[in-house]
């Protein structure tokens, strides 16, 4: 399994690049394998207002529903338009192809409370 | 947690296990889309052997089967099978199960996995409760390995394996045989609509089963197959699920299930109350119904005709086949056929739906 350096991470499976005031938001290769083929995205809409915590969107494989919650707060800038018709986008490229959206942040100091690579391999060896 | 005989060798094969039925099963190896689609286009492997096999014999094995279950146990000859169901008396469903004869005075029948405990339960209430003396009820569960080879080239794989003629063996029959030098029943039957066989080996054989078939159908595309796929596999079928198109709640005639529920042949039990659900005529019906925009129907969604709730959703999916979400849902009688627009309630989106004649995948 595979976790870039150069992201960050949440305890809720999530990756997140940072460019300035904007990030990109995924979910990780250890969460796309453990969900299995993913089948369905639901995302939000450019200019929906996120709350750290609040669901985000809903990824479904074959088998189960599993809600996303945001990991910071922010504007939706941007969505990946091609999630809906190719959801498997989520397990074949997690950290390029499937990326979910692009959120404004309105707190940056937020960032603070994110994981590196390290840490969140350290955190889903123990769980 | 009961484990399987071939438990060891999905751990070492990178299965992700579940609990199902009490049982630590695979629920996938490569991915449940794959296997899907291997079993489609090739062939599949799954371990059963959490089903349960219950045997009955004796002089009065026939007329007790004939009054335990509601199929006509009379149509059967020897080395055939017949699917069938134990009723309750007032038509719930015990269990749905297939029935094998061996002869006129044994039969083997097996069983859904959680199941099993209580349909023995049963079996035996029922046979003191109506004075059956000669005869043999026996739980034989765990002396039975169960693996299901199924998909358009499992009989070109068993024949690899097998001295048994196979081109004779028709669906819904049986034949005793060595597979692999193990001694097996060998059943035309199956979960996934494909062509394919049930194979009931000693527990002690299982695992040398497990591994002739999979290296001799591994150059004809066999892959292992989790129970993800079987249910993915069945549904596209519309085959029913214990606990989900049938329950001690629903009955077989509202299941679509009347084709197997034999009221005019002898007396079973159960017969009455669905005779009277049938002259009341039914409230509820298991119809196919397939998403027409995106998402996954899943079992416990509403199913609504201009906002009202007409029905639940008892089973559904993303149809690895078709790539569209399919759903059986037991909806009031009169909107089980007919032109009203109906749709699935999906979180806080309803999500239009069109009945579909099952099966999905023909």
């Amino acid at each position: 399994m595979d976790f870039p350096d150069e992201l960050k991470y949440t305890e809720e499976h999530e990756w997140i690049l940072i460019e300035e005031d904007v990030v990109t938001i995924g979910i990780t290769d250890f969460a796309q394998d453990q969900l299995g083929d993913v089948v369905f995205v639901e995302l939000p809409e450019v200019g929906d207002r996120l709350e750290t915590g609040k669901t985000l969107g809903v990824v479904e494989s074959v088998k189960a529903v599993s809600d996303v919650y945001a990991p910071l707060s922010g504007e939706v800038v941007e969505i990946n338009e091609a999630l809906p018709d190719e959801p498997e986008l989520l397990n074949t490229s997690a950290y390029e192809d499937g990326w979910m959206l692009k959120l404004k942040l309105s707190s940056p100091k937020e960032l603070d409370s994110l994981l590196d690579a390290a840490e969140y391999q350290k955190f889903i060896a123990q769980d | 947690m009961k484990k399987t005989v071939l438990n060891q060798l999905h751990h070492l094969a990178g299965a992700r296990m579940m609990e199902f039925g009490g049982w630590e099963m695979p629920v996938q190896y490569a991915g449940v889309i794959a296997e899907h689609l291997a079993v489609r286009e090739a062939a599949g492997l799954f371990d059963v052997s959490h089903m349960g096999e219950l045997e009955v014999s004796g002089p009065q094995a026939f007329d007790f089967l004939q009054y335990a279950t509601i199929n006509d146990v009379a149509s059967l000859a020897d080395g055939q099978i017949q699917y069938t169901a134990l009723c309750y008396p007032d038509g719930g469903v015990v269990d749905d199960l297939t029935l094998y004869r061996f002869s006129a005075e044994r039969y083997l029948l097996c069983v859904n996995a959680a199941n099993s405990d209580k349909d023995f339960a049963w079996l035996r209430q029922l046979c003191a409760d109506s004075n059956f003396t000669e005869l043999e009820l026996s739980n034989r569960s765990s002396e039975y390995a169960q693996l299901a080879l199924q998909g358009p080239r499992a009989a070109e794989i068993l024949a690899r394996l097998t001295t048994a003629d196979l081109t004779d063996l028709k669906y819904y029959w049986f034949a005793e045989a060595e597979v692999a030098g193990v001694a097996t029943i060998v059943s035309r039957t199956g979960y996934t609509g494909e062509d394919g066989f049930e194979l009931y080996c000693p527990t002690a054989g299982g695992v040398v089963l497990w591994q002739a078939l999979l290296a001799a159908g591994a150059p004809l595309g066999l892959q292992p197959a989790g129970l993800g796929a079987r249910d993915t596999l069945r549904l596209e079928k519309a085959y029913a699920l214990y606990g989900h198109e049938i329950t001690a709640g629903i009955h077989p005639l509202e299941a679509r299930l009347a084709w197997i529920t034999k009221l005019n042949s002898s007396d079973f039990v159960g017969r009455q109350a669905l005779l009277e659900a049938k002259k009341k005529g039914l409230k509820r019906k298991l119809i196919g119904l397939q998403l027409t925009e995106p998402g996954v129907p899943r079992e416990g969604y509403p199913v609504l005709c201009d906002g009202r709730e007409v029905g639940r959703v008892t089973s559904g999916t993303m149809s690895p086949c078709l790539k569209v979400g399919i759903a059986l849902a037991l909806v009031e009688t009169a909107f089980a056929a007919g032109e009203q627009a109906l749709q699935i309630g999906i979180r806080k989106r309803q999500v239009a739906a069109e009945r579909v004649k099952p099966p999905f995948v023909k």
